[in-house]
């Protein structure tokens, strides 16, 4: 072995190479798809349907963000989604803070059962309830309003276990010492529980945002007119099945989509990360 | 998982720390959010299951108790059973590709350091951008014509059918969900590598243990609870994937890729059979049910824990 030392050297600065040429393939087959959308909504129409298709438009135009603007009720569909996400951060906000302060710092009859029951709807898909809970909205007349899009989603089970834990963290003694200065629990939860557990409070707010903006399958299934149907839909409805899809104009809407989100993860990537590493290991 | 079974034990102590209260304030409480969960996860799988022995039509008011018949009709469909293969051939190859690359990924990345730290940051992207744009993009990266990935594979003389053969529309799925999940599990394990105390890689290496073995007998047994936890979320995404079904081949060519989802979306709202999609969904509920369990049991016996 000591005797090959050189070559050791060599096949190391081999390594290396090999090393960095497999990172940077790896990162361009994550990165690509985004250039790609970025690159194409700069594009005319006929640089898109170009072949063999150019990496980056000749001179880059942003008419087709206009276009993307005109082609659908934009402004509506950006309000709706808006809408949509403020209302669910409210209402769990609502749901789950009382919730967690109850599973956190008391013990009572049937709570065991109560916390298996959050669990159960952590794991159940929305995708096994979605026609039932259909028809319910439909009994009640309230399709095509905001509750549909909104209500099932306001007792997070994720956000109830995150907050649980945040709040277990706290010492007691903090919060009897609040009793016992004469506190309601209204103001221990407002004016103790909660700026302690502001980061956790942050992080279930941003898993909502990223989930109720992107999502594609619940506002398809419970809504049919374009009141309260989201930018998702109005985006995937711009692809022409059959026909020529103005792909310029479709990316540019995409990228309408990504902003905010892209926004967002580079401002708090770290409490994205740690959010959603919560939202599996609790 | 594992981890808060753990920690709940460590916390009870304090978690009953409140002593005089009203005895119906943690009910109270718990109201909001015990409505919410009985509306929308208990009232639904009970529905679910009901309307799944009765000939339910979102055309009549009325249903008519039908007996096992919604069963025996799906088993007998040429179309729901391609739906069964489908749905479990897609979960296989999602969830084995998926973990095998998160941990190729994670045990490769997880470096400090910028470049690494950036690598990790570009594959997990994926994850937190809507399905719809990614179905969108990678739609048009698998045209068969004016694709780019055709474009590149011709400049080696090949060509692939992508999404319009019935034999490469799974796996060109495949390719786009795990693009887009493989990130997330990656970080998932990270976060347990990064768990695992130092100084049980420096004894070892004081023992001159080769990489290998190190990684077989410490670092995976360490790492088993997420493996497993990720094995759950990964088969339940698998099992409930719709997004890129209706955008990219709204379950074709020729019901290829029509999988649960799809199937018992289309079957309520384009043919109004309730009963019947409720039918479709009680099995897919009872398939993950069924994995999850299996999962659980096999952690229960497997897991090392630190």
């Amino acid at each position: 072995m000591r005797g090959n030392k050189s070559m050791n050297i060599g096949s190391k600065r081999g390594a290396i190479i090999i090393n960095a040429l497999l990172l940077a393939i790896t990162i361009a087959i994550f990165i690509f798809p985004f250039f790609w959308i970025l690159s194409n909504s700069l594009k005319t129409y006929d640089e898109t349907m170009q072949f063999p298709p150019q990496l980056l438009p000749k001179t880059p135009i942003f008419a087709n963000y206009k276009a993307a603007l005109d082609s659908m009720p934009f402004l509506l569909y950006l309000k709706n989604s808006i809408v949509v996400v403020a209302l669910t951060l409210i209402c769990q906000f609502l749901v789950i803070v009382p919730a967690a302060f109850a599973f956190s710092l008391y013990s009572f009859r049937g709570k065991g059962l109560l916390l298996t029951l959050v669990l159960f709807g952590f794991m159940l898909p929305q995708q096994l309830t979605f026609v039932p809970i259909y028809l319910l909205f439909g009994k009640l007349k309230l399709l095509n309003s905001y509750s549909p899009l909104v209500l099932p989603f306001a007792a997070s089970s994720f956000g109830i276990f995150l907050l649980r834990q945040y709040f277990m963290g706290i010492p007691t003694e903090i919060i009897e010492a609040g009793y016992l200065d004469g506190m309601n629990n209204r103001q221990i939860m407002m004016y103790i529980m909660m700026p302690m557990a502001k980061s956790a409070l942050f992080s279930i707010a941003l898993v909502s945002f990223i989930t109720r903006w992107n999502d594609y399958f619940w506002p398809l299934v419970m809504t049919n007119t374009q009141k309260v149907r989201t930018l998702p839909i109005g985006i995937a409805a711009l692809r022409i099945t059959d026909g020529k899809t103005e792909w310029n104009v479709l990316m540019a809407a995409n990228m309408l989509l990504i902003v905010p989100i892209l926004a967002a993860f580079s401002v708090a990537h770290r409490q994205i990360k740690e959010a959603l590493i919560h939202s599996g290991i609790k | 998982m594992v981890e808060r079974i753990g920690e709940k034990r460590k916390h009870k102590a304090q978690g009953s720390g409140i002593k005089n209260y009203n005895p119906l304030s943690p009910y109270l409480m718990l109201l909001p959010a015990t409505c919410g969960l009985a509306l929308f996860v208990v009232y639904p799988l009970v529905y679910l299951f009901r309307a799944s022995f009765t000939n339910r039509s979102l055309l009549k008011p009325t249903a008519k108790f039908v007996g096992l018949e919604n069963y025996i009709e799906l088993f007998h469909s040429v179309e729901f059973l391609s739906v069964i293969k489908n749905s479990i051939l897609y979960a296989f190859l999602f969830v084995s590709f998926s973990i095998i690359f998160a941990l190729l990924f994670a045990v490769w990345l997880n470096r400090p350091g910028r470049i690494w730290s950036f690598a990790q940051s570009a594959i997990f992207i994926p994850y937190i951008v809507s399905f719809v744009t990614i179905s969108l993009v990678w739609l048009w990266l698998m045209d068969p014509q004016v694709g780019l990935l055709n474009t590149l594979l011709g400049a080696f003389g090949v060509s692939y059918p992508w999404l319009s053969d019935t034999k490469s529309v799974i796996p060109s799925l495949v390719l786009v969900s795990v693009w887009k999940y493989v990130g997330y599990y990656m970080l998932l394990l990270i976060a347990a590598l990064q768990n695992i105390p130092r100084d049980i890689y420096e004894a070892v290496k004081i023992d001159g243990a080769r990489a290998r073995t190190v990684f077989f007998r410490i670092t995976l047994p360490l790492i088993t609870p997420s493996l497993f936890f990720i094995l759950v979320v990964s088969t339940t995404e698998a099992l409930r994937i719709f997004d890129p079904i209706n955008i990219m081949t709204q379950g074709g060519p020729i019901n290829a890729s029509s999988v649960f989802v799809y199937f018992i979306y289309e079957y309520a709202f384009k043919y109004f059979r309730i009963g019947y999609a409720s039918a479709a969904g009680v099995i897919l509920f009872l398939i993950i049910g069924v994995l999850v369990g299996i999962y659980f049991n096999m952690l229960g016996k497997r897991v090392h824990y630190q």
